[in-house]
């Protein structure tokens, strides 16, 4: 592998960061199931402590098996590096806190995950970290919410639960114009669907639960600098991120953009984030995701086609009242979606049922293929009734104003064949018709 | 940030002042880059009782100023930068366009310099007339280029835990297009490509008995280990140094080989 030209995504996802075994002659990448690693000797125990050497001192702050999910996710989203933590929700708190503390602000898309809703509007307010929401499609909106100590602008590539397509290029034009980054929370797109940093992204992150690892097995998060935004910079012009351009007590005085010119918030992701909060991955779980990764083309090209097949059988069905999917022209960001995501927009989508809550039910509880459960990015089928579940307690115009209606169902579209997922979805409409 | 020629210059000393009890060493990077390339080389030293001087060449990363078009004139600028921070002697170690730098530092002030390391090296340094080209005309598929020839393997693993190698190298070369978008890679490649005064280098090498290493890269691509032959058999005092297993960008591919050859040589 040493030709001038670069190699392609699929060898990316194969063999990015990984090598046969040194010691073993192992081909897969082994799992490294030790919390900690021997030193040569006291100098070189000290050398690694003080990041004056590269090496592995305790698997909480890296391990063998995780670099290699590090590399391979950085490799193929084309940034400086990655960080594999707990979950997408640490990554989430894992990149905030990283440039982020008491005092701080955030303007975040209102389109987002519950988890990501939760702790971006309830716990990091307690901690001092205010986040102004606004609708993701409206740019004068994150204009406007922009202040002195805003950190961030967050959005989801594909917003939760209408689908909204961020216009990555316009928001991080606006982030740049105020010496701030945009960071992504990419779960729902991949980065063979979506390579935000090719579009003006600068910090990235995946629930790697879902289609990286895609079998619904480990739970993960995988943090990703872009190393495109110039923090040095942005602190000489704007005073903001002294967290990386000033010396850090907490690790001998470190000024990160020095140690690094494009991976300082990666160094202090690692160095601070899994160091002290301590949502570190499992090797077993980096293994896991590894093994989903190798394959992850050919995954979301049949997630994408299965997709596509069902939205049309769906909107063919009398019982279905509308799909909400951007490759429809029907979706507000039908064109955008065009342009962003050619391969296809993933494999999650809304459909809303003509009926009341209990039809939503009365079909969920009549499909036999389709799982019943709150989670994506499944080989294996899945669904989730929104009134009657996740959002049950929710009177029915708060509902509506969060872009849910009481017949709203959310598909993770799987590998099976699409034949038999359709069927099912045929005798699961019948079903809940007859229901009420 | 220092002043050096009217303009700022910055170094990286890992945050420690300038002691001048202690030796100096100073760490002179190539084309199109700047002092970062050698964070896990440089920050060790200065965490073991020496003064660090990784400087930024003026035009790339913090230095001001346009970049200097001759190796001759950064030389100049890096003696300078010397006088300005108060180094009367230091070693100096640089990387394929700094290992230029370095020498010719030796050449004009053989008197200023304690040891030589050169690691990919060539001399003469000519590049191809056709990444010359490449670079005044594209730069971004010039770095595209000169990053996949620097690297052993596109897809390689690193010693520094979840950083993505050849991803971080072309990155940083982009960060100094951004910086300083005068075409810097061709001032650079050019400046390699016209320098003329190894021979003179030697000779004062030789007469002040400096002790040079060479570090060559067992796969680089860029300065193959016989482009620096002639000079190494030139050279009175040289030791060599093989790195296995590495391309053109040992200071990241095999950062703990270039530790220990850099250590070996000022240790003896």
């Amino acid at each position: 592998m040493s030709t001038s030209e670069p190699p392609g995504f699929d060898t990316l996802s194969l063999h990015a960061g990984s090598a046969p075994d040194p010691t073993t002659g192992a081909r897969a990448t082994p799992i490294y199931f030790s919390s900690s690693f021997v030193f040569d000797d006291s100098d070189h125990a000290a050398s690694l402590f003080n990041m004056e050497r590269a090496g592995h001192v305790y698997s909480r702050i890296s391990n063998p098996t995780n670099a290699v999910l590090e590399e391979r996710i950085a490799a193929l989203e084309g940034g400086v590096a990655g960080l594999a933590v707990a979950s997408g929700q640490a990554a989430l708190h894992v990149g905030i806190s990283t440039i982020a503390g008491a005092g701080s602000h955030i303007v975040a898309s209102r389109a987002l995950y519950g988890g990501s809703q939760n702790l971006l509007a309830y716990t990091l307010k307690r901690f001092g970290i205010d986040t102004t929401f606004v609708d993701p499609r409206d740019l004068d909106a994150w204009r406007a919410a922009i202040r002195p100590n805003t950190k961030v602008l967050f959005a989801e590539t594909l917003g939760n639960p209408g689908l909204d397509v961020l216009n990555i290029p316009a928001v991080a034009e606006l982030a740049h114009e105020h010496y701030l980054p945009l960071m992504l929370d990419s779960t729902f797109t991949t980065p063979y669907l979506l390579r935000p940093f090719d579009h003006g992204a600068d910090v990235l992150f995946h629930s790697a639960t879902k289609f990286l690892c895609g079998h619904g097995t480990a739970i993960g998060g995988l943090l990703v600098d872009g190393g495109r935004f110039d923090w040095q910079k942005a602190y000489d012009s704007s005073g903001r991120f002294a967290e990386l351009c000033e010396p850090y007590e907490g690790f001998h005085g470190m000024v990160f953009s020095e140690e690094s010119s494009v991976a300082a918030f990666a160094l202090r992701a690692r160095r601070e984030g899994v160091r002290d909060f301590g949502a570190c991955m499992s090797p077993h779980n980096a293994f896991a995701i590894l093994q989903g990764m190798e394959t992850l083309s050919l995954r979301m090209d049949k997630h994408v086609a299965n997709t596509r097949k069902v939205i049309e059988f769906l909107l063919a069905h009398p019982a279905v009242e509308s799909v909400s999917y951007p490759e429809l022209d029907s979706h507000p960001d039908y064109e955008l979606a065009k342009n962003l995501l050619p391969k296809g927009c993933g494999a999650v989508f809304t459909f809303v049922l003509k009926g009341n809550r209990a039809a939503g039910a009365k079909l969920v509880e009549s499909l036999q293929i389709f799982s019943h459960l709150a989670n994506v990015g499944d080989a294996k089928s899945l669904i989730i009734h929104p009134a009657s579940t996740t959002h049950f307690r929710v009177p029915a115009e708060q509902l509506t104003a969060s872009g849910i209606t009481e017949g709203t169902l959310r598909l993770s579209i799987g590998l099976e064949n699409v034949d038999d997922l359709i069927a099912d979805l045929s005798q699961g409409l019948k079903t809940a018709l007859k229901g009420v | 940030m220092i002043r050096v020629q009217d303009s700022l210059a910055y170094y990286y000393s890992a945050g420690k002042a300038y002691n001048a009890g202690l030796p100096t060493l100073v760490f002179i990077h190539g084309a199109q880059n700047d002092h970062s390339v050698w964070s896990l080389q440089s920050r060790y030293f200065a965490y073991h009782g020496v003064n660090v001087l990784a400087v930024d060449l003026p035009g790339h990363g913090r230095s001001h100023g346009p970049a200097l078009t001759s190796i001759e004139a950064g030389a100049r600028w890096l003696i300078e930068l010397l006088d300005a921070v108060g180094v009367q002697q230091a070693s100096l170690i640089g990387h394929s366009m700094g290992s230029l730098i370095a020498l010719d530092a030796a050449r004009q002030h053989p008197t200023r310099v304690t040891r030589l390391a050169l690691l990919g090296n060539a001399y003469p340094m000519k590049v191809a007339d056709a990444l010359l080209v490449m670079a005044r005309d594209d730069e971004p598929a010039a770095i595209d280029m000169v990053n996949s020839w620097s690297h052993l393997h596109n897809t390689q693993r690193t010693a520094n835990p979840g950083f993505n190698l050849q991803g971080s190298a072309k990155r940083l070369m982009r960060r100094m297009s951004e910086i300083n978008p005068a075409q810097l890679f061709f001032t650079d490649f050019s400046a390699c490509n016209n320098y003329q005064q190894g021979e003179a280098a030697t000779t004062e090498l030789n007469l002040q008995q400096l002790p040079v290493l060479f570090v060559v890269a067992q796969q680089d691509r860029m300065t193959p280990g016989k482009s620096s032959a002639k000079l190494r058999a030139a050279v009175t005092h040289a030791r060599v140094v093989e790195i296995q297993h590495c391309g053109h960008s040992m200071m990241t591919e095999q950062p703990d080989a270039v530790l220990a050859a850099l250590r070996g040589f000022f240790k003896s």
